[in-house]
């Protein structure tokens, strides 16, 4: 299936990007990320996995050692095309960190004079719906609060991309349900494009149309989540006795991610044709024959774990 | 009009949403002429993708159910024997009501009453096909 980048432009692209810290650690260690302009995508990864390194290297916060990375085709690591990144970008950042002593209304109005483009009617309709007080001290905000203010901040700056690390983290489920919409509304009003970092599966599930899964620094899954969707399949056998060993299934078939064996059930993980596993497993007489689609959970769940006890 | 994708099912959500949109035509819940809700609405509306609001209208229109008319929206295509699918859709719903209802008296989970449902679609239509299951209605 065409993937469906194909032709459109790439508003963040990175190719074998890596980036050792001075310490020696490497946090990010082959990082190949494509979102196309308009697009949603959701990048996932266990703690450490390297997401909020990726995201400062992407606006130029931290240096990348080797490869290279282009956010709207301008080198992320020169300090000239990196701040034409920052104007056009809007970030809401893990802490959410904001001047404290301010009060919420003098903080959007000093932001505001901060950029031409400032959307005054977004403003207006984004403090109705997300409730905000604006005479409350930044300080005294509930971390659902501090959330909503930092979106809005990033969305009424005119930006044509948006770069969130994990702001739904410590949401209610009706805060989360408030700032996903606001980030569909986004791509919706005016061919923006979202780039954000989650620990929920479920939301980047919800909104995302592209996803890149990142583990110790590489990525191990990146592409349209509905290609994934209809490319993954578990493929379950039962045998009448102890399922059999196959490694020439294995050998022959391609796109075989898992092989589990348990008892009578012999169950195959594939981003592969499904037709060809069961084709080449009916010599082997099983008593029946399941496939069943995956979820993203789940390929998450099997790429990062395999990548940990694997190699 | 109640469309409502599951997007943790794995099912692509765009399959999903077609299905929910033809069977709201199957059921006229949507009537041949009537216009769908816009792209952008209803992506906010159910918090998902505008572009997977724009693909599923896109086949649907692939498909000849609805029409994309420029600016104005997605209409349903009228359609001949909109009325007979109607019917033995109504009669088919009913057969598998009961079929769930006396499954569940039978002490399955839902769940499992779905599985049972899969494998037989699966299995009926042979290896060789491409499964596009979607329109999760409990």
């Amino acid at each position: 299936m065409a993937d469906s980048t194909a032709g459109g432009i790439l508003t963040i692209e990175t190719i074998d990007l890596r980036k050792q810290y001075d310490g020696g650690v490497e946090a990010v260690r082959g990082l190949n990320l494509r979102v196309p302009a308009g697009s949603i995508c959701g990048f996932l990864g266990r703690n450490g996995a390297g997401k909020t390194t990726t995201i400062k290297m992407l606006l130029g916060m931290t240096r990348p050692t080797a490869g290279s990375g282009r956010v709207f085709g301008l080198a992320i690591d020169d300090l000239v095309s990196s701040v034409a990144i920052r104007r056009r970008t809007g970030f809401v950042s893990d802490e959410k960190d904001l001047y404290d002593s301010m009060d919420a209304g003098d903080l959007i109005r000093f932001t505001a004079r901060l950029f031409p483009k400032w959307r005054a009617d977004l403003e207006q309709q984004y403090l109705r719906r997300f409730e905000i007080p604006l005479s409350a001290r930044v300080r005294t905000l509930s971390r659902g609060g501090r959330t909503k203010l930092a979106l809005l901040l990033a969305l009424c700056r005119g930006a044509d991309l948006l770069i969130l690390d994990e702001p739904t983290s410590g949401l209610d489920p009706a805060a989360t349900e408030e700032v996903l919409q606001a980030l569909v509304a986004h791509v919706a009003a005016a061919e923006g494009t979202v780039f954000f970092s989650s620990h929920q599966i479920a939301e980047v599930d919800q909104i995302a149309d592209r996803v890149a899964i990142i583990d110790k620094g590489r990525t191990v899954v990146e592409g349209a989540l509905d290609d994934l969707r209809e490319r993954y399949r578990r493929v379950q056998f039962v045998f009448d006795a102890d399922a059999p060993a196959v490694p020439d299934l294995l050998a022959q078939s391609t796109g075989i991610q898992r092989v589990r064996r348990s008892g009578r059930v012999l169950s195959v993980l594939t981003n592969g044709s499904a037709d060809a596993i069961i084709d080449r497993a009916r010599a082997l007489r099983p008593v029946s024959v399941d496939v069943a689609t995956v979820t993203l959970k789940e390929i998450f769940l099997e790429t990062v774990t395999a990548e940990d006890s694997g190699a | 009009m109640l469309f409502r994708p599951n997007p943790s099912l794995g099912v692509p959500i765009y399959l999903q949403l077609m299905e929910q949109v033809k069977h709201a035509i199957e059921t006229g819940a949507v009537r041949a002429g009537e216009q769908l809700p816009g792209i952008r609405p209803l992506a906010e509306q159910l918090v998902i993708n505008p572009n997977t609001v724009a693909k599923a209208y896109r086949e649907l229109e692939h498909e000849g159910i609805i029409e994309l008319r420029h600016g104005a929206g997605a209409f349903v295509v009228p359609r001949e024997r909109s009325r007979k699918a109607t019917d033995a859709l109504r009669a088919a719903q009913s057969i598998v009501a009961s079929a769930v209802h006396s499954l569940r008296a039978r002490g399955l989970t839902d769940d499992e009453i779905r599985r049972l449902f899969e494998a037989d679609l699966a299995g009926l239509a042979g290896a060789g096909r491409k499964s596009r299951t979607g329109g999760d209605r409990g």
